[in-house]
This record gives C-alpha cells, sequence and structure tokens, in this order.
C-alpha cells in the first residue's frame, strides 16, 4: 500500500485537537501514560486542558468524573487492564452512577498489549464494562470510524468506554462515512454470485475484522461465502443486523480478541438464544485463559485469534 | 463571629441533630454516629460559609460540597431540608423505597447534592476534578468536601491529596471528620492514621487541626485557611465525638449502623431540647 498508515492513537490524539479546539469544554485526562496514548500533540495545543494524575487509575476515573459534574467532557486514558480491572468501581460509581459524562479509554487491547504480558492483557475489560447499565462500548475499526466515535463520544452526553488499538490498522471505511451508536457495518457480503452466503461473522475491533476479512477471501476461493459483518458497537449490540443476516444461512460466528464469554460471543449469543432463530454458532476468541508475552502475531497463533481459525470454525458449523 | 450569629448558628446545629434523629429512627436503622459527628460543620457551612441558593441547587456561581463519607447523608438532607432545598417532608421517606433521599448521596436525586458518593476515597477524588475544573474557568466558587478518618485508610484519599497539591487547588477545603471510630472499632486499634495534620502537611497541604463541635473555631480556622493557604489545597482535621449529640450512642464503638427505636429518638430528642 503506498500510503503510510497513521497510527490509530494519532488519529485519536489529532481528532481531539481537532475537537477541543471547537469546544472548550473537552479535556484529556491521562495516569503517567501520555506518552503511550500519544495525546501530547493535545497538551501542546490546549496547555491547561491535559491533566496528568500520575500514576493513579482510581483517580483517573474520580477525577474525570469530577471535572465532568463540572461540564468538561474528560476523555481519560489508561492501558485497557487498568481502566477496567484497576478503575472499575470508580469508573462504574463517581462517573456511571453519578450520571456522567466520562470518556475512558482503555488503549491496547488483548494480544495488542505484547510485549507487556499477561499482566497488561485485557481479555476481560469488555466483560466488565458490558455490566455497567448504560453505558455505550465501542472498539473502532479502522481511523476512520475512530475518529467518527471520537466525534460521537464528545457529542453524546453519558458515559463511553473505547477500546483503543495504538497501532496503525488499515482503512476500511471511505472518508465520511456516517457511524452511529449500535450500529455494526456490514462490511462484505458473502453472497456470491447471488446466492446466500454459507455463514456470517461478527467480529470486533481492527484485529479480528482483519482476521475476518481474510477469512472471508480463503472461503470465497473454495467457493464458501463469509459475509463480514463489523461490530463498532458492543453495547448497545445492533442485534437486528447481526440477527437478519445469519437467518438466511443459519451459520454466526463471533470473532474478538478478548475473552470467548462475557463479551461479544456472550452477547450475541443471548440475542439468538432470545430471538428464536435456531441456528449453528461458534466463538472465535480467547478460551478462559489468561494472557501471556510475546509479539502479537505470537500471540494470534497461541491464542487462536488468526483467519485459519474462523475457517475452520466456519467448515465445523454443519 | 458575634455572640448572635455563634448562637443561632448552634440553634441551627440543634435542629439538624433532631431531623436526623427523628428521619433514622423513622426507618428505625442507620448511620447515626458519623451522621452526628459533622452536624456542627454542617450547620456552620449551610448557616454562614457556603454561597448557595436553595431555589437554584444547581446555580453556576455556587460553592460545593462532595459529602465524601456518603453514608452521613442523612445529616447533610436534614440541614438541605432546614434550609429549603426540599421539602421538610422528605426526611420521612429516608431509604424506603422509591425516596429521594438514598442512605448514601446521589447527584440524581436529591437537590443540594453536587457529587454522588459511598464508595469512601472517591468523593475527595472528584471533589479535586471539580476544583480543577472551576480552577481552568477561572471560577470564585470553591469545593469544600467531608471526608471520615476512616475512610482515610482507603489510597485514594492519598492520590488525591497529592493530585490537588500538585495542581495547587487552592479552591478546595477538605475537613476530616476525625471522631476515631470505624466500624470495626478506633481507628488506633483497627488501622493506626497517625497524625493525620502532619501526614497532610507533608503531602503539600496547609494543615490545621480544629476541635470539631465549635462553629466558631471551625469558622476560624476556614478564615485562616483562606488567608495562609496561598494557593494551596487545605485540610482542616476536626476532633469529634462519633454519634455526638445523641444521648444513647454518643461515643459507643458500636454506633456506626445502628437499631433505634421510637423511644430511644424520643429521649434522645428531649435531651437535646
Amino acid at each position: 500500500m503506498a500510503e503510510t498508515l497513521p497510527e490509530m492513537r494519532s488519529v485519536y490524539a489529532q481528532t481531539l485537537v481537532e475537537i477541543g479546539a471547537q469546544d472548550p469544554r473537552i479535556v484529556v485526562v491521562e495516569a503517567d501514560l501520555m506518552k503511550a496514548t500519544g495525546t501530547g500533540p493535545f497538551a501542546k495545543a490546549h496547555p491547561g486542558r491535559a491533566i496528568n494524575v500520575g500514576v493513579a487509575e482510581a483517580t483517573l476515573a474520580s477525577v474525570a468524573a469530577g471535572l465532568s459534574v463540572e461540564g468538561k467532557i474528560p476523555f481519560a486514558a489508561t492501558f485497557g487492564c487498568f481502566a477496567s480491572r484497576r478503575a472499575f468501581d470508580q469508573f462504574f460509581l463517581s462517573a456511571n452512577y453519578a450520571g456522567l459524562n466520562v470518556k475512558l479509554v482503555g488503549t491496547d487491547p488483548g494480544v495488542a498489549a505484547a510485549f507487556n504480558g499477561g499482566t497488561h492483557m485485557p481479555f476481560e475489560d469488555l466483560a466488565l464494562m458490558r455490566v455497567i447499565p448504560g453505558l455505550r462500548i465501542v472498539e473502532p475499526s479502522d481511523p476512520v470510524s475512530l475518529a467518527a466515535y471520537v466525534h460521537l463520544a464528545a457529542e453524546t452526553y453519558g458515559c463511553v468506554y473505547l477500546r483503543l488499538q495504538r497501532k496503525a490498522a488499515p482503512k476500511l471505511y471511505a472518508e465520511g462515512e456516517r457511524f452511529e451508536w449500535g450500529r455494526a457495518k456490514l462490511l462484505r457480503d458473502g453472497r456470491l454470485d447471488g446466492k446466500k452466503e454459507h455463514a456470517v461473522v461478527v467480529a470486533l475491533g481492527a484485529i479480528m475484522v482483519g482476521e475476518a476479512l481474510k477469512a472471508a477471501d480463503l472461503l470465497a476461493a473454495e467457493g464458501l461465502g463469509l459475509t463480514v459483518i463489523d461490530a463498532l458497537c458492543l453495547k448497545p449490540l445492533d442485534s437486528s443486523l447481526i440477527l437478519e443476516a445469519a437467518r438466511r444461512s443459519g451459520r454466526l460466528l463471533t470473532a474478538e480478541n478478548h475473552q470467548a464469554s462475557g463479551g461479544l460471543g456472550s452477547a450475541v449469543a443471548e440475542a439468538v438464544a432470545e430471538s428464536g432463530l435456531a441456528l449453528r454458532f461458534a466463538r472465535i476468541g480467547i478460551k478462559d485463559e489468561f494472557g501471556e508475552v510475546g509479539t502479537q502475531d505470537w500471540l494470534q497463533d497461541r491464542f487462536g485469534l488468526r483467519a485459519a481459525n474462523i475457517v475452520a470454525a466456519v467448515k465445523s458449523l454443519n | 463571629m458575634e455572640a448572635a450569629e455563634r448562637l443561632s448558628l448552634e440553634a441551627f446545629a440543634k435542629e439538624i441533630r433532631i431531623a436526623t434523629i427523628e428521619s433514622i429512627a423513622n426507618l428505625g436503622v442507620g448511620h447515626i454516629g458519623g451522621a452526628m459527628s459533622i452536624v456542627d460543620l454542617l450547620a456552620l457551612l449551610y448557616g454562614r460559609v457556603l454561597r448557595v441558593d436553595p431555589a437554584r441547587p444547581t446555580w453556576e456561581g455556587r460553592d460545593r460540597l462532595v459529602l465524601s463519607k456518603g453514608h452521613a447523608g442523612p445529616a447533610l438532607y436534614s440541614a438541605l431540608a432546614i434550609k429549603g432545598f426540599f421539602p421538610r417532608e422528605w426526611l420521612a421517606t429516608l431509604n424506603k423505597g422509591g425516596t429521594r433521599l438514598p442512605s448514601h448521596c446521589d447527584r440524581l436525586k436529591t437537590p443540594g447534592i453536587d457529587m454522588s458518593t459511598g464508595s469512601l476515597g472517591q468523593g475527595i477524588s472528584a471533589a479535586c476534578g471539580m476544583a480543577k475544573a472551576l480552577q481552568i474557568d477561572s471560577s470564585a466558587s470553591r469545593v469544600f468536601c467531608i471526608i471520615g478518618d476512616g475512610e482515610s485508610d482507603e489510597g485514594q484519599v492519598w492520590e488525591s491529596a497529592q493530585f490537588a497539591a500538585h495542581h495547587r487547588l487552592g479552591n478546595l477545603v477538605v475537613f476530616t471528620d476525625s471522631n476515631r471510630l470505624q466500624i470495626d472499632g478506633y481507628t488506633d486499634e483497627v488501622m493506626g492514621l497517625g497524625d493525620l495534620e502532619a501526614k497532610w502537611a507533608a503531602f503539600g497541604w496547609y494543615a490545621q487541626r480544629a476541635p470539631g463541635h465549635d462553629v466558631e473555631a471551625i469558622d476560624a480556622a476556614i478564615t485562616k485557611a483562606v488567608v495562609e493557604a496561598r494557593g494551596r489545597p487545605s485540610m482542616i482535621v476536626l476532633d469529634t465525638i462519633k454519634g455526638k449529640g445523641c444521648s444513647f450512642c454518643e461515643g459507643d464503638p458500636a454506633n456506626h449502623n445502628m437499631n433505634i427505636s421510637a423511644e430511644q429518638a424520643r429521649a434522645a430528642i428531649a435531651a437535646l431540647a
């Protein structure tokens, strides 16, 4: 690809710089990971509105809530493991229970934590966040959707958990594509030659959406159509789009860089069970294990987060 | 402070105590001890110090109060009701299903409550965020916050201590209700806190100690803080008695959350009147 891909964190920071120029209520809150999150440009553009709390994630969430009480729109970021496990009670009570407007950003989702290893590898952040009433949860899959959801988060009153991959991700959407809360995107129509698709996969996040698209290519070469849905929002979940697509072939899979239980797999399973549809169903995700250290590539192999795993799972659904 | 004002604030405190005992006794159980220990502070704050308007509880120019020890809500509700933030009849609904006065403070339910609290350590952190926002906006509003000494076991309190000092939150005044009791017993026995005043000073705060049931002394400490803090956040450690003014439980280590009979309440109110 001729175009150099921007890092997702640069897109996050640049989008906040732009929104912050229009809206003085936007503030950035960091817990000594500003260098990792990449929000330095915001601090430069809007001095006084970038607040560092030090290595104190509990305070990160509660201070953000306090800023929100006074009408600020805080974007608070830290590694996803800390945003969820370490600051859960603070995000739950100070921000969500209190009805405030805190945007919590959890970076380095799942295997993206790579060399930081199992201690820093959030395979459970989505499961935790999903039980907070009314919380919006989104994992953008490319730079365009990321910028769009940062805009939406700033414009929409209420708490948001945004799962952010810091590294570059290929563009999947054209500039100007419109996104909404609770709306997934049909990214690849698997109905080859006018026939209904063989199966549907719902994927969450840049890594698994990318693997799902590769799986669709592999299966297409064998004459099997795989429809790929980019979930984007875990909550609210676009169950109508997912179920409508799944109804045609009767085969549905989920793919996530997270425990297969508690996150997307569970959310979709619940929707399927309550829909009354009889479907063959499989989940790609972590199978009740802790993370470990390695390259992201090695970890994707280790935990079965590959196109080949999706292909095998599709074929197992007969 | 003139003698007449002192008497008036002391009468307000008595009224808060009576309303609090009544509302908790009405249910039969509640956090009486830690509610009674902050009553004199509340009387001073709502009777003299805070710039607030009961008719406009979210008025932007008001001073804020975060009751970080959220379980003392019933005392604060009494003060707010007496000041006219909401009808006094609401006090009889304390902790009953559908009430707007829940055991722990809830900003969405109660006029005059600036922040939801209850998980200890979070309120002071949120107060820091509020003070930071007001600092960014160059607001003249101040943020007052009340924490417990038992609450000070929480690490988040000390994270907040660092945050407020680092960000020079001179618009933040925090009180520690140092009643020396927590649920499992005396603070010295459960988890020793050392010299709280010295600890806060070491964190870069302007720290003072004052007798917490003397409205004039607390007022003098607040006035002194305004002059002396010079951009630093202020801590005023208040020496208090848990259950103060409640005849059947004053100083009783078991008074954190206790059953109260109608007869006990009547006797306590008679003793106050």
